[in-house]
């Protein structure tokens, strides 16, 4: 039977991608008029499931179904979506930032008369959607790239309520505010919610969830835990389900003994996001970097690699001054990034395994530029048998492999050159649990090996669990370094929002 | 017998993984059948000289901007480079310089071109497509400044005779693009040059932070493409025996035809030499056989034209799938 007080109900929704199961029978239920927050872990599967209810991705055919109002729809299409009254408000929204308020309100479907656009009637009905939420203060005929980041947000709502959207999803909106700027989404969430729109509302910090959300539904590693009234859960309880019993032994760690000093950064300066950078990085020893979204950890990273120019400040490798002036130098004193964004920064991905994992070793092992695919072959060969990569062959495309096994081509590529210092930029982010654990399990392997590693992750359990010490940098400054034995979720939270 | 097996997979796997260039080859012996059913003079030895000998030239320069394309760039200068080639090669012979020493001087001016082209490139920051587009103008200007908009004649005998000799029954002219296939086929699969390129093509910021020298790479790519149009320019100058500052017109656009039937793809990272060399001689066999079938050359411009867009349609199908 069909439950009518609730606006979406998805049920028993599963979801395969080629090697990937990221949606196991999960349900999902949003009450009329509520604010249901959705929470997990990165990869927990909350933006497939989103993806899933915008209709950018479709469910397994035999799986569940979902309900809209209580009636069975069919969202084939992102375009069916907003005829279904479903909008999302995504962290990086759909807007054109050089068109005005208006025309982006309008986007698509400008008004005309006798085929010339109106724009009367669009500032006019632009004024009146804004003025519906309070925005008094923003113009229609401003464009969009001059308003504030809350601003533009506020935009994106307008515009989902101009469609007469009645179920709003927002993504993580919160990531690029400043605490007022959330105050004020916050107030107009609760408007809206008023007005007897159902809010879905993604976020990271529990804190902002329990402050305007009526129910709240926690997803790991694509499966459904529960749903909760926030009224009666604590912070602990939601962390609890979000990471399963398994956390004890999820973060990996062994007790090394550190040894001498291998990188020493002092006072260095890049651009407006690493100020005054100096810390020391010793063999055998994680270092994480904590802060929020924009902070500059990892522009301080490829600072250090010789990404990014350097314009003041001295890096000693091994007791000696290092001069880096682009990647190929920090690679040649012994460094390795992992970067951020795999896809785009850290693979080539119409290549093989084979071409990636020996992209940088190359640079060394080929003769005269002629290459060397008899040891390159053996190499690889060998990194797949040691990191476990799940291919069907050396000559696959890595563009075919999962996230995690694309992550370990990555760090194969540097282990290849025996890199004696690693970075690791957010490198388990959308990757299963089980190439996660691999990956910390790897890093203790390299400490006793005695190389060094630097971790930066948004994720302060897996800083804590996998870190010797923590940097917390804010607005392009190291604000404090914290042993593991003092470090506490709410001190590193302190720091990185001074 | 165990490794016959083997060897039997591995031939099978290649084509497998190879499915676009093993169809290329089904279409390129297709046509070749068919018009040699349906013209007894295709298959003659006369004819099939000619078919390479004007194979050559294009697919010289097509092997060049293989490498181009695959860095995922662009390149359309390599006509008016080959024009300006010919042209500084016939005034160098005319002026009585030896053959062996003009010829490495035009070389080294095309060299000097692609090095240009690469600065604007890397150090401007200016799209290849631009970049390109303001060389191809350039090196035209160059070629009828230098020549007065003449066409140049007289050139010695020796020069001009390269391209009707042949070397056991091959013209001189393939012979020349044999050698220039086999090395780039070399440079493009078994060197660290060859993998860079198709590292920079899948994206910069992945190569830059492997370590690639970009800068190096760069200006090697646009000075390997210049460096091929030039001995294209030389062969072609040969082959009209005079220099004349308009040729290479729209070769271009032939050029970036055979790559992408070839199998290659504009956004990068995808091509080979193998693929290039089949799609320039897909293009002359449907125009070596139009011609012969008396088919309205305006007929078969424009089923050239159709050409490119179904092989690059084919592509997109099957990637899809």
């Amino acid at each position: 039977m069909p439950d009518e007080k609730y606006a979406v109900e998805m049920n028993q929704i599963t979801k395969t991608f080629p090697g990937v199961k990221a949606l196991d029978q999960v349900d999902f239920k949003v009450k009329k008029g509520e604010i249901h927050g959705l929470v997990g872990e990165n990869g927990a599967g909350k933006s497939t499931l989103l993806k899933i209810l915008m209709g950018v991705h479709q469910k397994d055919s035999e799986s569940g179904d979902i309900l809209l109002n209580g009636e069975k729809a069919n969202i084939n299409n992102p375009i069916m979506a907003e005829k279904y009254g479903l909008a999302a408000v995504y962290q990086h929204m759909m807007l054109a930032p050089k068109l005005s308020v208006a025309e982006n309100i309008f986007l698509g479907e400008q008004p005309t008369k006798n085929g010339i656009v109106n724009w009367d009637y669009m500032y006019k009905e632009t004024r009146k959607h804004l003025d519906s939420l309070n925005l008094t203060e923003i113009n229609p005929k401003s464009r969009l790239d001059s308003l504030t980041n809350v601003q533009q947000e506020m935009v994106a709502i307008a515009k989902a309520v101009s469609h007469d959207a009645n179920i709003l999803i927002f993504d993580e909106p919160t990531a690029l505010l400043a605490e007022k700027e959330t105050e004020e989404l916050h107030k107009t969430m609760l408007e809206l919610k008023e007005k007897g729109v159902s809010i879905i509302y993604v976020n990271h910090r529990l804190d902002e969830v329990f402050e305007v959300c009526d129910r709240v539904t926690v997803l790991r590693d694509g499966e459904y835990v529960g749903t909760r009234e926030i009224s009666e859960v604590r912070e602990d309880d939601l962390i609890t389900m979000m990471v399963g019993r398994e956390i004890g032994d999820l973060y990996y760690k062994e007790e090394i003994d550190k040894g001498e000093k291998i990188l020493e950064v002092n006072n260095l300066n890049s651009g407006k996001k690493v100020i005054d950078a100096s810390f020391e990085l010793h063999k055998g020893e994680v270092l994480g970097f904590f802060g929020l979204i924009g902070a500059g950890r990892t522009e301080l990273l490829r600072t250090i690699f010789g990404a990014d120019k350097i314009d003041s400040g001295e890096i000693k490798i091994n007791q000696k001054d290092v001069k880096i002036n682009k990647p190929v130098d920090s690679i040649n004193a012994g460094i390795g990034l992992i970067p951020e964004d795999r896809q785009k920064q850290g693979l080539a991905l119409p290549l093989s395994v084979q071409d990636n994992c020996s992209l940088v070793s190359s640079m060394y092992s080929s003769n005269l530029g002629v290459l060397d695919k008899k040891s390159e072959e053996k190499e690889t060969r060998r990194n797949v048998e040691d990191l476990n990569i799940k291919t069907p062959s050396i000559k696959q495309k890595v563009q075919f492999l999962s996230g995690g096994n694309q992550q370990k081509v990555v760090i194969a590529k540097w282990l290849n050159v025996d890199a004696s210092i690693l970075f690791f930029d957010e490198s388990t982010v959308g990757i299963d649990v089980g190439a996660k654990k691999e990956i910390y399990k790897l890093m203790a392997e390299l400490l006793k090996e005695d190389k060094a590693i630097i971790f930066i992750s948004s994720y302060l359990p897996e800083l804590l669990g996998v870190c010797d010490r923590i940097a917390v940098i804010s607005e392009g400054k190291i604000t404090g370094i914290l042993d593991r034995e003092e470090a506490t979720e709410e001190k590193l939270l302190q720091l990185a929002t001074v | 017998m165990e490794e016959q097996t083997i060897q039997e997979n591995k031939l099978l796997n290649y084509f497998k993984n190879n499915v676009s260039k093993a169809t290329l080859f089904l279409v390129l012996f297709a046509m070749w059948g068919i018009l040699s059913i349906l013209s007894p003079y295709f298959l003659t030895y006369n004819n099939i000289f000619n078919l390479v000998r004007q194979t050559s030239v294009i697919a010289v320069v097509a092997t060049g901007m293989t490498f181009v394309i695959i860095s995922g760039g662009i390149d359309l200068s390599v006509g008016s480079i080959v024009g300006v080639s010919g042209i500084i090669v016939s005034m160098l012979l005319l002026n009585g310089v030896p053959i062996i020493l003009a010829i490495v001087i035009t070389l080294l001016v095309t060299l000097l071109l692609g090095a240009v082209t690469g600065m604007f490139i890397y150090e401007g920051n200016v799209p290849p497509f631009i970049a390109t587009l303001g060389m191809m103008s350039m090196a035209r200007g160059l070629a009828l400044l230098l020549s007065g908009g003449q066409i140049l004649t007289g050139l010695p005998g020796a020069f001009i005779s390269f391209a009707q000799i042949t070397f056991l029954g091959i013209p001189m002219l393939t012979i020349v693009l044999i050698i220039v296939v086999a090395l780039a086929f070399f440079v493009l699969t078994r060197t660290r040059f060859g993998r860079n390129v198709y590292t920079i093509g899948s994206s910069d910021e992945v190569a830059r932070l492997s370590g690639i020298n970009m800068r190096v790479n760069y200006y090697a790519i646009y000075m390997l493409n210049a460096f091929l149009s030039g001995i294209a320019g030389i062969m072609l100058t040969s082959r009209l025996s005079s220099g004349i500052p308009t040729s290479g017109n729209m070769y271009e656009l032939d050029a970036i035809a055979s790559v992408v039937i070839g199998g290659a793809s504009l956004s990068g990272a995808e091509g080979s030499v193998l693929g290039t060399i089949i799609g320039a001689l897909i293009m002359s066999t449907l125009r070596n056989g139009g011609n012969l079938l008396g088919v309205d050359p305006f007929w078969l411009r424009m089923a050239t034209g159709l050409l490119i867009v179904l092989a690059v349609l084919f592509d997109q199908v099957r990637k899809k799938q």
